[in-house]
């Protein structure tokens, strides 16, 4: 029964937060500087990182598939595969884990540590809204960052394909051969189909994020256990959410 | 006897802390941008439970306007879930707390008053230096125009805590009472109708408990804001209060001046006031 009042609690705190934090995004302009310091935070946290498991996971991509379509003489079809992936699944997924581990964590830690040292209630005192102050611009930074995220990474993750498939004997294809099919499949609504998932990701993991680091109270052990919970939470939100909104895609003729 | 001379002494040295900055001039931006009013407080019957831990008995206390009244208890006893009932943070069971005549749950309270509180672990902001931690009222509520009034106001307000030429510090680079002074320089700025000091003395060494005792004092001399200290630092509350209120298992048992608190025939006071080592 407690858990069903937890699940319950913890829904709508989430749908609270989510449209109070909408609310506030009409102070977005004033508050651009606090966006921008988070974007700088995000980018700086995720750019490096994201380059190297783009690379090898597009690499990994072209490894996997090259060798069993160049059984059947379809290796030609390796950049479009790689590149179809890479946008509409792989890409949103691996950014999306990438800034729930690295930045939603610090999100949640900051937060969390902010409420148990009485941060929190010092901005009430002083008649800052919280929300306003502190979800708002890592709100509005990540629904930003995760869909440009997602672009670098792609590009990058297709370069990675690339290489493999021109270095790799057995598939053994041309960078004009894969690029080819790779611009010849990869549209653009394909590109849009990621970037509507990763913007609706990005909502995901910065509203649980700053939810859980919100609700901590206690001390140092409790800002730990949130940080872990934030982050399972947004993972597993990130992937139940991949399968519904591939639905709403599908179904609106989007995939 | 002794208590006496001693007190004396410590009233002679709190000319140190604030009125050296006065006088040298910067400490009197602030003192002439300050314009407390006299408010006082009101609360009314306040009953707070948390599950079966009843915690606030029903408190009723009036705080005079411009007095500096210390609600001392021992640990546990709901000194600091009163004063965050009365900063707002926390809403009663039962009964109201007014300020100059408002009850503090009021939609339009805030748009009237204004209440300042330190906080025990000080609260300021790791990522903001300490002059944006003083600051961070006034350019959110964007009270000043031009930056420079804003800076002028903060160095005016270190100075008076005696942190002049720390502005550009970071939190984390200071010590506890200095981040204590911070605290009380960020509540000055926001020109608040009361102070509030949550333990203000908590983990400080002697020194310190005296620069943070002398401020408080300070403020109620020359500032006369009205002041509530929530503190089980029984020399703290005897330094700086007008009145003292004792606090003990969620009830009120005793309201006094020093005098008439240290000539209680009050079983529980005498028990809580009398010297640990003699």
């Amino acid at each position: 029964m407690n858990s069903v009042m937890e699940f319950f609690r913890t829904t709508g705190g989430l749908l609270g937060l989510f449209m109070e934090t909408l609310y506030w995004c009409k102070s977005a302009i004033r508050n651009s500087d606090k966006v921008f310091a988070q974007l700088y935070i995000i980018g700086n946290q995720t750019l490096p990182v994201g380059a190297l498991i783009a690379l090898f996971s597009g690499g990994v991509l072209a490894l996997q598939a090259g060798p069993t379509l160049a059984q059947f003489g379809l290796e030609e079809n390796v950049g479009g595969l790689v590149g179809l992936s890479l946008v509409k699944e792989i890409g949103p997924i691996m950014a999306s884990i990438l800034i729930a581990g690295r930045v939603g964590s610090a999100m949640t830690a900051e937060l969390a540590s902010m409420s148990v040292y009485e941060e929190i209630d010092a901005l009430k005192t002083m008649d800052i809204n919280p929300i306003r102050y502190l979800v708002m611009p890592r709100f509005i930074a990540t629904v930003i960052a995760l869909p440009v995220l997602v672009i670098y990474m792609d590009v990058i993750g297709w370069f990675g394909g690339a290489l493999v498939s021109v270095v790799n004997p057995e598939i053994h294809l041309s960078f004009d051969v894969y690029y080819r099919n790779l611009s010849e499949l990869v549209d653009f609504t394909a590109v849009m189909n990621g970037l509507i998932k990763s913007m609706f990701f990005g909502i995901i993991i910065s509203i649980v994020c700053c939810y859980v680091g919100l609700k901590t109270k206690g001390g140092p052990r409790e800002i730990g256990y949130s940080v872990t919970k934030a982050v399972v939470m947004s993972f597993v939100l990130v992937l139940v959410s991949d399968y519904y909104i591939t639905r709403i895609l599908l179904f609106l003729n989007l995939d | 006897m002794e208590r006496k001379i001693q007190e004396q002494n410590t009233n002679n040295n709190l000319s140190g802390t604030m009125s050296s900055t006065q006088q040298n001039g910067s400490g009197r931006v602030l003192l002439d941008y300050l314009k407390c009013a006299a408010v006082g407080v009101s609360i009314e019957n306040i009953q707070r439970s948390f599950g079966d831990n009843y915690v606030l008995r029903g408190v009723t206390l009036d705080i005079e306007p411009r007095e500096t009244v210390v609600i001392l208890g021992k640990s546990g006893s709901g000194k600091s879930v009163l004063m965050r009932h009365i900063i707002g943070l926390e809403c009663p069971d039962s009964g109201h707390i007014f300020v100059a005549g408002e009850d503090i749950n009021d939609p339009d309270f805030k748009k009237n008053h204004v209440l300042a509180m330190v906080f025990q672990s000080s609260a300021l902001f790791n990522s903001l230096s300490v002059a944006e931690n003083v600051a961070l009222y006034l350019r959110e509520h964007k009270i000043f125009a031009e930056e420079s009034r804003i800076k002028e106001i903060v160095s005016s307000a270190l100075d008076i805590v005696g942190l002049q030429g720390k502005e550009d510090v970071m939190p984390s680079q200071i010590s506890g009472g200095m981040k204590r002074r911070v605290a009380a320089a960020r509540a000055l700025v926001m020109n608040p109708d009361i102070i509030l000091f949550d333990e203000p003395t908590a983990g400080l060494d002697p020194m310190m408990t005296r620069t943070m005792g002398d401020l408080i004092r300070g403020l109620n001399d020359k500032v006369e804001i009205t002041q509530i200290v929530v503190t089980h630092d029984i020399d703290l509350a005897f330094y700086v209060a007008d009145r003292i209120a004792i606090l003990s298992e969620g009830q009120i048992l005793e309201v006094g001046t020093p005098d008439q608190i240290r000539s209680s025939t009050n079983s529980g006071v005498i028990d809580f006031i009398k010297p640990q080592f003699e």
